[in-house]
């Protein structure tokens, strides 16, 4: 595990949150494409956080839609 | 100043997102309900405040949090809600990533498909500590950017980003335990027995914590 590996795997989440600055960005992305196994890091770390994320969408009730349209309406 | 006749066009698209971020927060569905509906109704009746232009669903996400904060938090405060333990990095991909799941026929992927169901993942985020769930909520499954969390949680964004770290580790952890408790990782039916010695305690064989990354 390089020095490299170190400083990405410190900035993960701020890259995938895409937080960094354009040049730390680039600085990762040069990393990973040289560095496989950071490469496979981030994409499994990128999934797992599309995953959890598709998981969460729920609908919100139709009764409540309108319960609050009505109250709208009425002016709240 | 936006015009109230607007509201419904504008706020009411993000009333799904709203409302599945309040079942997270309140964790049960006649809460979340009462707290949607507030949260728009507070919103209405300050829509003449919001300044048109900036981001609409931050703003409807800061009123939902307070909403939240200051009407059900009391009345729902567990024992024991305020921190977590500490979880080593990259914990999930310690256990699932590499090339060992290749051998078995199956992606990383597919098995984190496996792991991830939407009843434990809900789970899993609901039971983080509120000061570690919001962040993770509105970064993770709502996309804010770390300021626009700071705004809404009304913490700074350092406090932000450890929050959300260190929240983030703790759900990898608590998906991890249930999948373990469900015998689903590795992979029952298709790990031979033989390897299975190897794979019960949740290891990788050849998967150090240590040497996972990095060239």
């Amino acid at each position: 595990m390089s020095e490299n590996c170190d400083v990405a795997l410190a900035e993960l989440y701020e890259y995938l949150d895409g937080e960094l600055t354009d040049e730390a960005r680039a600085r990762i992305e040069r990393h990973l494409l040289e560095c496989s196994p950071c490469l496979e890091a981030f994409d499994f770390e990128a999934e797992v956080r599309r995953i959890i994320a598709d998981r969460c969408r729920d609908q919100c009730p139709d009764e409540l839609r309108r319960r609050i349209q009505a109250a709208i309406d009425g002016n709240a | 100043m936006a015009d109230p006749a607007n509201f419904t066009r504008d706020a009411m698209v993000h009333m799904d997102s709203l409302y599945s971020a309040a079942l997270r927060m309140t964790r049960n569905a006649a809460d979340a309900e009462d707290l949607v509906q507030e949260t728009f109704l507070r919103a209405y009746r300050g829509y003449g405040r919001f300044e048109e232009g900036t981001n609409l669903r931050a703003w409807l996400y800061r009123i939902l949090t307070n909403t939240f904060i200051n009407s059900y938090r009391a009345k729902q405060r567990r024992p024991q809600e305020s921190d977590l333990a500490d979880v080593e990095d990259l914990y999930l991909y310690r256990r699932l990533g590499g090339v060992e799941t290749s051998e078995l026929g199956r992606s990383a992927e597919d098995q984190l498909m496996d792991v991830l169901t939407e009843s434990e993942v809900k789970e899993a985020i609901e039971a983080l500590p509120d000061k570690f769930r919001l962040p993770v909520l509105l970064a993770d499954i709502e996309g804010f950017s770390y300021k626009e969390i700071a705004e809404i949680v009304d913490v700074p964004i350092g406090t932000v980003m450890s929050r959300l770290h260190r929240g983030r580790k703790a759900l990898q952890k608590s998906l991890w335990e249930f999948a373990t408790e469900r015998r689903l990782v590795p992979d029952s039916s298709a790990v031979a027995a033989s390897s299975r010695e190897g794979a019960a305690d949740g290891s990788q064989p050849g998967m150090s914590e240590t040497s996972t990354t990095g060239s």
